[in-house]
Protein backbone atom coordinates (compact mmCIF):
# COMPACT_ATOMS: atom_id res chain seq x y z
CA UNK A 1 0.00 0.00 0.00
CA UNK A 2 1.53 3.24 -1.02
CA UNK A 3 2.28 5.68 2.05
CA UNK A 4 0.28 8.54 2.57
CA UNK A 5 3.40 10.84 2.71
CA UNK A 6 6.60 9.69 0.10
CA UNK A 7 9.59 11.77 0.18
CA UNK A 8 12.66 10.92 -1.10
CA UNK A 9 15.51 13.31 -1.32
CA UNK A 10 12.86 15.98 -1.98
CA UNK A 11 13.98 19.38 -1.82
CA UNK A 12 11.60 22.54 -1.77
CA UNK A 13 11.93 26.57 -2.69
CA UNK A 14 11.04 29.03 -0.11
CA UNK A 15 10.40 31.64 -2.63
CA UNK A 16 13.77 31.68 -4.68
CA UNK A 17 15.97 30.12 -1.55
CA UNK A 18 16.24 26.81 -0.89
CA UNK A 19 14.42 25.25 2.39
CA UNK A 20 13.95 22.02 2.21
CA UNK A 21 16.89 20.00 1.19
CA UNK A 22 16.68 16.42 0.97
CA UNK A 23 13.84 15.11 2.90
CA UNK A 24 13.22 11.81 3.13
CA UNK A 25 9.89 10.67 5.13
CA UNK A 26 7.73 7.65 4.90
CA UNK A 27 4.44 8.35 6.75
CA UNK A 28 1.55 5.41 6.30
CA UNK A 29 -1.93 5.86 6.34
CA UNK A 30 -3.88 5.78 10.07
CA UNK A 31 -0.31 7.08 11.24
CA UNK A 32 0.63 9.22 13.35
CA UNK A 33 4.33 11.09 13.30
CA UNK A 34 5.57 13.91 15.47
CA UNK A 35 8.29 16.24 13.99
CA UNK A 36 10.62 17.70 15.90
CA UNK A 37 13.38 19.47 15.26
CA UNK A 38 15.37 23.25 16.66
CA UNK A 39 13.89 26.46 15.77
CA UNK A 40 14.86 27.13 12.19
CA UNK A 41 15.23 23.12 11.66
CA UNK A 42 12.75 23.01 8.48
CA UNK A 43 9.68 21.46 10.65
CA UNK A 44 7.10 24.22 9.35
CA UNK A 45 8.69 23.83 5.95
CA UNK A 46 8.41 20.03 6.01
CA UNK A 47 4.77 20.71 7.15
CA UNK A 48 3.77 23.86 3.94
CA UNK A 49 5.35 21.65 1.44
CA UNK A 50 3.51 18.35 2.29
CA UNK A 51 0.63 20.28 2.09
CA UNK A 52 1.58 21.23 -1.41
CA UNK A 53 2.01 25.06 -0.71
CA UNK A 54 5.65 25.03 -1.46
CA UNK A 55 7.12 24.04 -4.86
CA UNK A 56 9.16 21.40 -5.14
CA UNK A 57 11.85 21.45 -7.20
CA UNK A 58 13.81 17.93 -6.78
CA UNK A 59 13.48 14.40 -5.52
CA UNK A 60 10.74 12.66 -5.62
CA UNK A 61 7.67 13.74 -3.58
CA UNK A 62 3.94 12.23 -3.34
CA UNK A 63 0.92 13.01 -0.79
CA UNK A 64 -2.22 11.45 -1.19
CA UNK A 65 -0.93 9.14 -4.45
CA UNK A 66 -0.80 13.02 -5.80
CA UNK A 67 2.89 14.01 -7.57
CA UNK A 68 3.51 17.23 -5.49
CA UNK A 69 5.81 18.57 -8.58
CA UNK A 70 2.77 18.17 -11.04
CA UNK A 71 -0.34 18.41 -8.94
CA UNK A 72 -0.15 20.40 -5.62
CA UNK A 73 -3.82 21.52 -6.28
CA UNK A 74 -5.39 18.44 -5.68
CA UNK A 75 -3.05 17.96 -2.67
CA UNK A 76 -4.37 21.23 -0.93
CA UNK A 77 -8.04 20.14 -0.94
CA UNK A 78 -7.69 16.73 0.36
CA UNK A 79 -5.16 18.21 3.58
CA UNK A 80 -5.55 20.31 6.23
CA UNK A 81 -3.60 22.29 7.90
CA UNK A 82 -3.00 24.31 11.45
CA UNK A 83 -0.04 26.35 11.37
CA UNK A 84 1.57 29.23 13.18
CA UNK A 85 -1.34 31.42 11.70
CA UNK A 86 -5.11 30.77 12.28
CA UNK A 87 -6.27 31.83 8.71
CA UNK A 88 -9.49 33.40 10.52
CA UNK A 89 -10.10 36.79 8.97
CA UNK A 90 -10.56 39.11 12.37
CA UNK A 91 -13.17 41.53 11.05
CA UNK A 92 -15.93 38.79 10.68
CA UNK A 93 -17.61 37.15 13.09
CA UNK A 94 -16.82 33.75 14.76
CA UNK A 95 -20.19 32.44 12.75
CA UNK A 96 -18.97 33.93 9.23
CA UNK A 97 -15.37 32.86 9.52
CA UNK A 98 -16.92 29.06 10.05
CA UNK A 99 -19.54 29.67 7.32
CA UNK A 100 -17.14 31.17 4.72
CA UNK A 101 -14.15 28.42 5.10
CA UNK A 102 -16.78 25.44 5.65
CA UNK A 103 -18.21 26.48 2.31
CA UNK A 104 -15.32 27.37 0.73
CA UNK A 105 -13.68 23.96 1.57
CA UNK A 106 -17.06 22.45 0.29
CA UNK A 107 -17.62 20.89 4.30
CA UNK A 108 -20.46 20.80 6.48
CA UNK A 109 -20.61 24.18 8.59
CA UNK A 110 -22.50 21.83 11.48
CA UNK A 111 -19.37 19.97 12.21
CA UNK A 112 -17.60 22.36 12.81
CA UNK A 113 -19.81 24.32 14.97
CA UNK A 114 -19.71 20.70 16.78
CA UNK A 115 -16.51 20.82 17.13
CA UNK A 116 -16.47 24.30 18.07
CA UNK A 117 -18.78 23.44 21.38
CA UNK A 118 -16.53 20.27 22.13
CA UNK A 119 -13.22 22.44 22.62
CA UNK A 120 -15.28 24.09 25.04
CA UNK A 121 -16.06 27.70 23.11
CA UNK A 122 -19.49 29.00 24.53
CA UNK A 123 -22.07 29.74 22.00
CA UNK A 124 -22.24 33.16 22.79
CA UNK A 125 -18.75 34.11 21.30
CA UNK A 126 -20.65 33.11 17.64
CA UNK A 127 -21.01 36.77 17.09
CA UNK A 128 -17.90 37.81 18.39
CA UNK A 129 -15.61 39.50 15.49
CA UNK A 130 -12.65 36.91 15.37
CA UNK A 131 -10.46 39.85 16.20
CA UNK A 132 -11.50 40.39 20.07
CA UNK A 133 -10.93 36.83 20.46
CA UNK A 134 -7.73 35.53 22.63
CA UNK A 135 -5.12 33.65 20.94
CA UNK A 136 -6.35 30.69 22.58
CA UNK A 137 -9.74 30.85 21.26
CA UNK A 138 -8.91 31.90 17.70
CA UNK A 139 -6.80 28.69 17.71
CA UNK A 140 -9.93 26.66 18.28
CA UNK A 141 -12.30 28.07 15.99
CA UNK A 142 -9.44 27.01 13.48
CA UNK A 143 -9.04 23.52 15.21
CA UNK A 144 -12.73 23.93 14.47
CA UNK A 145 -12.68 24.58 10.69
CA UNK A 146 -10.06 21.43 10.49
CA UNK A 147 -12.24 19.25 11.79
CA UNK A 148 -15.31 20.42 9.48
CA UNK A 149 -12.99 19.59 6.53
CA UNK A 150 -12.15 16.16 7.55
CA UNK A 151 -9.11 16.27 5.45
CA UNK A 152 -7.01 12.83 5.25
CA UNK A 153 -4.02 14.03 6.55
CA UNK A 154 -4.00 16.60 8.94
CA UNK A 155 -0.82 18.62 9.19
CA UNK A 156 -0.48 20.04 12.72
CA UNK A 157 2.27 23.27 13.24
CA UNK A 158 2.59 23.30 17.14
CA UNK A 159 -1.11 22.38 18.22
CA UNK A 160 -0.90 23.12 21.56
CA UNK A 161 1.09 26.65 21.20
CA UNK A 162 -1.62 29.27 23.20
CA UNK A 163 -4.27 26.65 24.25
CA UNK A 164 -4.76 26.09 28.09
CA UNK A 165 -3.88 23.12 29.60
CA UNK A 166 -7.80 22.09 28.98
CA UNK A 167 -7.69 22.99 25.40
CA UNK A 168 -5.29 20.81 24.84
CA UNK A 169 -6.51 17.64 26.23
CA UNK A 170 -9.80 18.43 24.11
CA UNK A 171 -6.82 18.90 21.01
CA UNK A 172 -5.32 15.50 21.82
CA UNK A 173 -9.03 13.63 22.16
CA UNK A 174 -9.30 15.22 18.61
CA UNK A 175 -5.62 14.21 17.33
CA UNK A 176 -6.46 10.64 18.64
CA UNK A 177 -9.87 10.41 17.08
CA UNK A 178 -9.14 11.54 13.57
CA UNK A 179 -5.94 8.79 13.68
CA UNK A 180 -8.65 6.00 14.90
CA UNK A 181 -11.24 7.13 12.04
CA UNK A 182 -8.64 6.69 9.78
CA UNK A 183 -6.86 9.99 9.18
CA UNK A 184 -2.77 10.51 9.14
CA UNK A 185 -1.58 13.16 11.44
CA UNK A 186 2.02 14.73 10.96
CA UNK A 187 2.78 17.22 13.72
CA UNK A 188 5.20 19.27 14.62
CA UNK A 189 6.05 20.70 18.44
CA UNK A 190 8.46 21.51 20.95
CA UNK A 191 6.41 20.62 23.27
CA UNK A 192 7.59 16.61 23.46
CA UNK A 193 6.18 15.80 26.51
CA UNK A 194 3.08 16.72 25.57
CA UNK A 195 3.24 15.49 22.14
CA UNK A 196 4.89 11.91 21.99
CA UNK A 197 2.44 9.77 23.70
CA UNK A 198 0.29 10.94 20.66
CA UNK A 199 2.46 9.96 18.26
CA UNK A 200 3.69 6.27 17.26
CA UNK A 201 7.05 7.48 15.49
CA UNK A 202 9.14 10.52 15.88
CA UNK A 203 10.91 11.85 13.02
CA UNK A 204 13.84 14.80 13.60
CA UNK A 205 14.37 17.20 11.04
CA UNK A 206 17.42 19.12 11.31
CA UNK A 207 18.45 21.90 8.10
CA UNK A 208 15.62 21.08 5.93
CA UNK A 209 16.50 17.53 6.47
CA UNK A 210 15.25 14.79 7.77
CA UNK A 211 17.95 13.02 9.59
CA UNK A 212 16.50 10.42 12.07
CA UNK A 213 13.70 8.27 12.41
CA UNK A 214 12.61 5.98 15.79
CA UNK A 215 9.71 3.98 16.91
CA UNK A 216 8.08 5.24 20.02
CA UNK A 217 5.27 3.22 20.40
CA UNK B 1 -16.60 28.80 -10.20
CA UNK B 2 -19.39 31.40 -10.32
CA UNK B 3 -20.55 29.96 -6.97
CA UNK B 4 -17.02 30.21 -5.71
CA UNK B 5 -17.21 33.83 -7.13
CA UNK B 6 -20.04 35.00 -5.20
CA UNK B 7 -19.05 33.10 -1.89
CA UNK B 8 -15.86 34.73 -1.99
CA UNK B 9 -17.54 38.74 -3.33
CA UNK B 10 -19.68 38.11 -0.06
CA UNK B 11 -16.86 37.23 2.06
CA UNK B 12 -14.82 40.52 1.25
CA UNK B 13 -18.13 42.61 1.16
CA UNK B 14 -18.95 41.68 4.13
CA UNK B 15 -15.47 42.12 5.50
CA UNK B 16 -15.88 45.63 4.39
CA UNK B 17 -18.99 46.22 5.98
CA UNK B 18 -17.83 45.05 9.09
CA UNK B 19 -14.52 46.93 9.40
CA UNK B 20 -15.87 49.97 7.59
CA UNK B 21 -12.95 50.92 6.11
CA UNK B 22 -14.70 52.18 2.69
CA UNK B 23 -17.45 54.21 4.87
CA UNK B 24 -14.69 55.91 6.99
CA UNK B 25 -11.90 56.21 5.46
CA UNK B 26 -11.79 56.18 1.57
CA UNK B 27 -15.16 57.72 1.27
CA UNK B 28 -13.96 61.10 3.20
CA UNK B 29 -11.15 60.86 1.40
CA UNK B 30 -12.39 60.96 -2.35
CA UNK B 31 -14.55 63.55 -1.18
CA UNK B 32 -11.50 65.68 0.01
CA UNK B 33 -10.14 65.13 -3.21
CA UNK B 34 -13.23 66.59 -4.74
CA UNK B 35 -13.07 69.85 -2.19
CA UNK B 36 -9.26 70.14 -3.34
CA UNK B 37 -9.66 70.49 -7.16
CA UNK B 38 -12.54 72.72 -6.54
CA UNK B 39 -10.27 75.02 -4.42
CA UNK B 40 -7.21 74.68 -6.96
CA UNK B 41 -9.53 75.69 -9.70
CA UNK B 42 -12.38 77.83 -8.12
CA UNK B 43 -10.64 81.03 -9.52
CA UNK B 44 -12.10 80.01 -12.96
CA UNK B 45 -15.16 77.92 -13.25
CA UNK B 46 -14.68 77.43 -16.44
CA UNK B 47 -11.72 75.69 -16.32
CA UNK B 48 -13.37 73.65 -13.72
CA UNK B 49 -16.55 72.60 -15.43
CA UNK B 50 -14.58 71.69 -18.64
CA UNK B 51 -11.95 69.48 -16.63
CA UNK B 52 -15.38 67.92 -14.38
CA UNK B 53 -15.32 64.73 -15.64
CA UNK B 54 -11.19 64.32 -15.91
CA UNK B 55 -11.23 65.38 -12.24
CA UNK B 56 -13.76 62.66 -10.76
CA UNK B 57 -12.35 59.96 -12.70
CA UNK B 58 -8.70 60.78 -11.64
CA UNK B 59 -11.03 60.80 -8.07
CA UNK B 60 -12.27 57.34 -8.55
CA UNK B 61 -8.80 55.75 -9.50
CA UNK B 62 -7.46 56.72 -6.08
CA UNK B 63 -10.00 55.27 -4.59
CA UNK B 64 -9.71 51.87 -6.63
CA UNK B 65 -6.65 51.98 -5.30
CA UNK B 66 -7.25 51.98 -1.91
CA UNK B 67 -9.76 49.50 -2.35
CA UNK B 68 -7.73 46.84 -4.08
CA UNK B 69 -5.09 47.78 -1.51
CA UNK B 70 -7.45 47.06 1.14
CA UNK B 71 -8.96 44.21 -0.66
CA UNK B 72 -5.56 42.06 -0.21
CA UNK B 73 -4.01 43.41 3.07
CA UNK B 74 -6.63 41.74 4.87
CA UNK B 75 -5.25 38.43 3.77
CA UNK B 76 -1.52 39.40 3.72
CA UNK B 77 -1.86 38.37 8.03
CA UNK B 78 -2.37 35.32 9.98
CA UNK B 79 -1.74 32.35 7.25
CA UNK B 80 -4.91 33.62 5.53
CA UNK B 81 -3.80 33.52 2.35
CA UNK B 82 -2.39 29.72 2.57
CA UNK B 83 -6.04 29.22 4.26
CA UNK B 84 -7.43 30.18 0.83
CA UNK B 85 -5.16 27.97 -1.44
CA UNK B 86 -5.81 25.35 0.73
CA UNK B 87 -9.46 25.60 0.07
CA UNK B 88 -9.59 24.19 -3.18
CA UNK B 89 -11.38 27.67 -4.50
CA UNK B 90 -10.20 27.67 -8.40
CA UNK B 91 -8.11 30.60 -8.78
CA UNK B 92 -10.57 32.10 -11.63
CA UNK B 93 -13.08 31.84 -8.98
CA UNK B 94 -11.13 33.50 -6.56
CA UNK B 95 -10.04 36.36 -8.87
CA UNK B 96 -13.55 36.85 -9.99
CA UNK B 97 -14.63 37.24 -6.44
CA UNK B 98 -12.32 39.62 -5.45
CA UNK B 99 -13.09 41.90 -8.75
CA UNK B 100 -16.81 41.87 -7.81
CA UNK B 101 -16.31 42.79 -4.50
CA UNK B 102 -14.24 45.72 -5.53
CA UNK B 103 -16.27 46.83 -8.35
CA UNK B 104 -19.35 46.99 -5.88
CA UNK B 105 -17.29 49.01 -3.77
CA UNK B 106 -16.42 51.54 -6.96
CA UNK B 107 -19.81 51.75 -8.18
CA UNK B 108 -21.14 53.36 -4.76
CA UNK B 109 -18.56 55.56 -4.17
CA UNK B 110 -18.75 56.31 -7.46
CA UNK B 111 -22.84 57.28 -6.73
CA UNK B 112 -21.40 59.54 -4.18
CA UNK B 113 -18.91 61.26 -5.76
CA UNK B 114 -21.48 61.85 -8.75
CA UNK B 115 -23.80 63.63 -5.93
CA UNK B 116 -20.26 65.64 -4.77
CA UNK B 117 -19.47 67.13 -8.26
CA UNK B 118 -23.07 68.09 -9.01
CA UNK B 119 -22.56 69.99 -5.25
CA UNK B 120 -19.85 71.06 -5.16
CA UNK B 121 -18.92 71.67 -9.15
CA UNK B 122 -22.43 72.95 -9.78
CA UNK B 123 -22.36 70.22 -12.57
CA UNK B 124 -25.67 69.49 -14.68
CA UNK B 125 -25.59 65.41 -15.49
CA UNK B 126 -27.23 64.27 -18.62
CA UNK B 127 -26.62 61.66 -21.32
CA UNK B 128 -27.96 58.97 -18.92
CA UNK B 129 -27.34 55.89 -21.28
CA UNK B 130 -23.93 56.88 -21.99
CA UNK B 131 -22.82 57.86 -18.38
CA UNK B 132 -24.29 54.76 -16.83
CA UNK B 133 -22.70 52.63 -19.57
CA UNK B 134 -19.38 54.32 -18.83
CA UNK B 135 -19.51 53.83 -15.13
CA UNK B 136 -20.64 50.11 -15.43
CA UNK B 137 -17.78 49.41 -18.48
CA UNK B 138 -15.15 51.56 -16.99
CA UNK B 139 -15.27 50.30 -12.91
CA UNK B 140 -15.36 46.68 -14.50
CA UNK B 141 -12.43 47.41 -16.66
CA UNK B 142 -10.65 49.30 -13.38
CA UNK B 143 -12.11 45.88 -11.17
CA UNK B 144 -10.70 43.21 -13.49
CA UNK B 145 -7.00 45.29 -13.98
CA UNK B 146 -7.32 46.36 -10.11
CA UNK B 147 -7.18 42.89 -8.77
CA UNK B 148 -4.39 41.51 -11.33
CA UNK B 149 -2.19 43.69 -10.33
CA UNK B 150 -2.98 43.51 -6.42
CA UNK B 151 -2.27 39.69 -6.56
CA UNK B 152 0.97 40.94 -7.87
CA UNK B 153 2.19 43.04 -5.48
CA UNK B 154 0.18 41.51 -2.33
CA UNK B 155 3.06 38.96 -1.56
CA UNK B 156 5.79 41.61 -1.91
CA UNK B 157 7.15 43.68 1.16
CA UNK B 158 7.18 46.84 -1.16
CA UNK B 159 3.26 46.31 -2.08
CA UNK B 160 2.11 49.58 -0.65
CA UNK B 161 4.37 51.53 -2.98
CA UNK B 162 4.20 48.93 -5.90
CA UNK B 163 0.61 48.92 -6.62
CA UNK B 164 0.38 52.56 -7.76
CA UNK B 165 3.57 52.16 -9.44
CA UNK B 166 1.89 49.29 -11.51
CA UNK B 167 -1.63 49.84 -11.77
CA UNK B 168 -1.63 53.60 -12.27
CA UNK B 169 0.16 53.03 -15.65
CA UNK B 170 -2.24 50.65 -16.80
CA UNK B 171 -5.27 52.21 -15.65
CA UNK B 172 -4.22 55.17 -17.88
CA UNK B 173 -6.37 54.22 -21.29
CA UNK B 174 -9.43 53.99 -18.92
CA UNK B 175 -9.06 57.42 -17.44
CA UNK B 176 -8.67 58.86 -21.30
CA UNK B 177 -11.62 56.23 -22.47
CA UNK B 178 -14.07 57.29 -19.61
CA UNK B 179 -12.99 61.29 -19.67
CA UNK B 180 -13.74 61.32 -23.19
CA UNK B 181 -17.37 59.30 -22.51
CA UNK B 182 -18.22 61.26 -19.97
CA UNK B 183 -17.47 64.69 -21.53
CA UNK B 184 -19.85 63.17 -24.21
CA UNK B 185 -22.26 62.26 -21.93
CA UNK B 186 -22.20 65.78 -20.31
CA UNK B 187 -22.05 67.31 -23.71
CA UNK B 188 -24.30 68.26 -26.27
CA UNK B 189 -23.63 65.39 -28.71
CA UNK B 190 -23.45 61.91 -27.03
CA UNK B 191 -22.78 60.12 -30.29
CA UNK B 192 -19.13 60.82 -29.67
CA UNK B 193 -19.38 59.09 -26.67
CA UNK B 194 -19.86 55.78 -27.60
CA UNK B 195 -16.93 54.91 -29.46
CA UNK B 196 -14.76 55.33 -26.43
CA UNK B 197 -17.09 53.25 -24.51
CA UNK B 198 -16.30 50.48 -26.55
CA UNK B 199 -12.59 50.84 -26.20
CA UNK B 200 -13.48 50.68 -22.42
CA UNK B 201 -15.36 47.80 -23.15
CA UNK B 202 -12.14 46.10 -24.60
CA UNK B 203 -10.07 47.19 -22.09
CA UNK B 204 -12.32 45.66 -19.71
CA UNK B 205 -12.92 42.21 -21.49
CA UNK B 206 -8.29 42.41 -22.19
CA UNK B 207 -8.11 42.33 -18.40
CA UNK B 208 -10.35 40.10 -17.58
CA UNK B 209 -9.16 37.50 -19.45
CA UNK B 210 -6.11 37.81 -18.15
CA UNK B 211 -7.09 37.83 -14.53
CA UNK B 212 -9.10 34.64 -15.31
CA UNK B 213 -6.13 33.24 -16.93
CA UNK B 214 -3.04 34.35 -14.91
CA UNK B 215 -4.47 35.09 -11.22
CA UNK B 216 -3.82 31.49 -10.18
CA UNK B 217 -0.22 31.62 -11.46
CA UNK B 218 0.43 35.12 -9.98
CA UNK B 219 -1.20 34.03 -6.61
CA UNK B 220 1.76 31.15 -6.40
CA UNK B 221 4.42 33.19 -7.36
CA UNK B 222 4.07 35.54 -5.09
Amino acid sequence: MEPVVHLRAAAALLGRFPALAGADLDVASGEVVLVRGPNGAGKTTLLRTCAGLLPVVSGEARVLGHDLRTDRRTVRRHVGLLGHGTGLYDELTVADNLSFWTRAAGADERDAVAALYRLGLAGRLRDVPVGRLSAGQRRRVAFAVLVARRPALWLLDEPHAGLDHEARDLVDDLVRDAAAAGATVLLASHELERAEPLAARIVTVNGGVTTEAAGVA
Amino acid sequence: MLREATLVARKDLRVELRSRVTTNQVVPFALVVLVLFAFALDPDRGVLERATPGLYWVAVLFCALLAVQRAFAVEAADGIRDALRLTGIEPAGLYLGKALAVAVQLLVLEVLLGLGVVVLYDTALGGWGLLIATCLVATAGIAAAGTLFGVLAAGLRVRETLLPLLLLPALAPVLLATTRASEAALGDDTAEGWPWLGLLGVFALVYLTAGLIGFGALMEDT
